[in-house]
C-alpha cells in the first residue's frame, strides 16, 4: 500500500496545541519538519548523533518523569539506532513516545531506499522490545488518535507513520549546538 | 592482586555528587560497580546494548537537569567516535569510567589494537582523559571528574588501569 500523508502536516498535527511536550527532533527532515510546525526552545533538534535520537528521548524521560517526551525521529535514523528500542522497552519509561516518520528513504542523501522499503517493521520490532502500544499509521484519523498517546496515555509508545516520500523545502532550525541545549535548559524549570 | 573497594568508593562518590543515572555496557571490571548502582535507590542504572546509546541517554538526561556517568570497557571507547562530535559541538558534560583491556596482562589479543588506542581516540574526539593506575586513586580521580564534567561542562574519561582490574585468563573472568 502506498503512503498518503504528508509529513509535514502530520507532525504540525503532533505538534499543535503541543502544551508542556518536551520533543527531541532527529537529524535530517525530521528536524525540519518540526522546524516548520514552529520552532520551540523546548525542541532539541539534533544536527548529528545519527541514531541516538530516541535514546535523547529516554534520558529527557528518564530525568524528567512528571513531562511528556516525544521524539519525532526518520526511518533511517531509527534504523542506526534499533538497539535503543530494546534499551526503552527495559526502562519502560511511561512518559515517552517515539514517532518514526518513514518516507522509506534516506532523504537528505539522495532518497535511497532504507530497510522499512524493503519490508522491515519497526513498530513490530518496538512491540517486540516491550513498547506498550506499538503501530503503523497510514491515515488522519490515527494521526488524530496518536495525540492521545502522546500526551495522555502512560507508555512508552511508538508509531511508525507511513508517508509521502517529497522533497520539500527546508526550515532550518538554529545549529549552534550550545544555543539549543542552554535554550531548553533554560525554558525548562529545574533543568 | 591484593582485593580492593575502589568500585564502592567510586559509587560513593557518584551517589555523593548526585549523578543520578548510571548507563553501562557490562565489563568484568565494572561488576562491583553495577551491582551498587543496581542496588542503589538514587541511582537509575541503565543497561545499553552498545555505548554509543549512552551519549543520548547522558546528552537527554542533561536536557532535562540531571548528572548521568557511562560505564564501559576501552573497546566500547571505539563505538563512540561520532557520537563524541555532539558532545563537542553542544558542550554536554560527559562522564565515562572506562576500564581497560589490551594493557598488561591482558589474555586476548584481539583487545590489543582498541586498547592501545583508547586514549588518541578519546583525545582525537577532544575528551579530556584521565588515568588511574592505583585503587588508592580512584574515588579522587572521579570526584575531581564528576566537578569538571558538570561544573564547567567538560567532557572526561577516568581510565582504570587493567592492573586494577586484575584478570588474568577467561577463566578468571568467567568466574567473576
Amino acid at each position: 500500500m502506498s503512503a498518503t500523508l504528508h509529513r509535514r502536516e502530520v507532525v504540525k498535527a503532533l505538534l499543535e496545541n503541543r502544551g508542556g511536550l518536551l520533543v527531541v527532533a532527529g537529524l535530517g527532515s525530521t528536524a525540519w519538519d518540526c522546524t516548520a510546525a514552529g520552532d520551540s526552545d523546548l525542541t532539541f533538534p539534533l544536527w548529528g548523533a545519527m541514531g541516538q535520537a530516541a535514546m535523547t528521548g529516554l534520558g529527557l524521560a528518564l530525568a524528567r518523569p512528571e513531562r511528556r517526551v516525544l521524539v519525532v525521529t526518520g526511518d533511517g535514523e531509527m534504523l542506526m539506532g534499533l538497539g535503543s528500542l530494546a534499551t526503552i522497552g527495559v526502562q519502560k519509561p511511561a512518559n515517552l513516545t517515539v514517532v518514526v516518520i518513514d518516507n522509506e528513504r534516506y532523504g537528505e542523501t539522495g532518497m535511497q531506499a532504507t530497510h522499512t522499503a524493503h519490508g522491515v517493521d519497526l513498530a513490530a520490532v518496538a512491540k517486540a522490545c516491550g513498547f506498550g502500544e506499538s503501530r503503523t499509521i497510514v491515515n488522519s484519523s490515527q494521526v488524530g488518535s496518536l495525540r492521545s498517546l502522546i500526551h495522555e496515555r502512560p507508555g512508552p509508545h511508538f508509531a511508525a507513520v507511513k508517508v509521502l516520500a517529497e522533497r520539500l523545502p527546508l526550515v532550518l532550525p538554529p545549529h549552534d549546538g550550545v544555543h539549543l541545549k542552554d535554550r531548553f535548559r533554560r525554558a525548562l524549570p529545574g533543568g | 592482586m591484593p582485593p580492593s573497594n575502589w568500585p564502592d568508593e567510586i559509587h560513593r562518590v557518584l551517589a555523593a555528587q548526585r549523578v543520578r543515572i548510571v548507563g553501562y555496557v557490562p565489563d568484568a571490571g565494572h561488576k562491583r560497580l553495577i551491582e551498587l548502582c543496581h542496588a542503589d535507590a538514587g541511582i537509575r542504572a541503565v543497561p545499553l546494548t552498545t555505548e554509543e546509546e549512552g551519549i543520548g541517554l547522558a546528552a537527554g538526561a542533561w536536557l532535562g537537569g540531571e548528572k548521568t556517568a557511562l560505564l564501559m570497557q576501552s573497546s566500547g571507547v571505539g563505538n563512540l567516535i561520532n557520537v563524541l562530535g555532539t558532545v563537542k559541538t553542544c558542550r554536554f558534560p560527559l562522564l565515562m569510567i572506562v576500564t581497560m583491556r589490551g594493557e598488561q596482562g591482558e589474555f586476548n589479543p584481539w583487545q590489543l589494537p582498541m586498547g592501545r588506542a583508547t586514549a588518541a581516540v578519546l583525545g582525537a574526539m577532544g575528551v579530556s582523559v584521565e588515568a588511574v593506575s592505583s585503587a588508592s586513586e580512584a574515588a579522587s580521580t572521579i570526584e575531581t571528574a564528576v566537578r569538571k564534567a558538570f561544573d564547567a561542562q567538560e567532557s572526561i574519561a577516568v581510565l582504570i588501569s587493567q592492573r586494577m582490574i586484575g584478570i588474568k585468563s577467561f577463566e578468571e573472568q568467567a568466574n567473576q
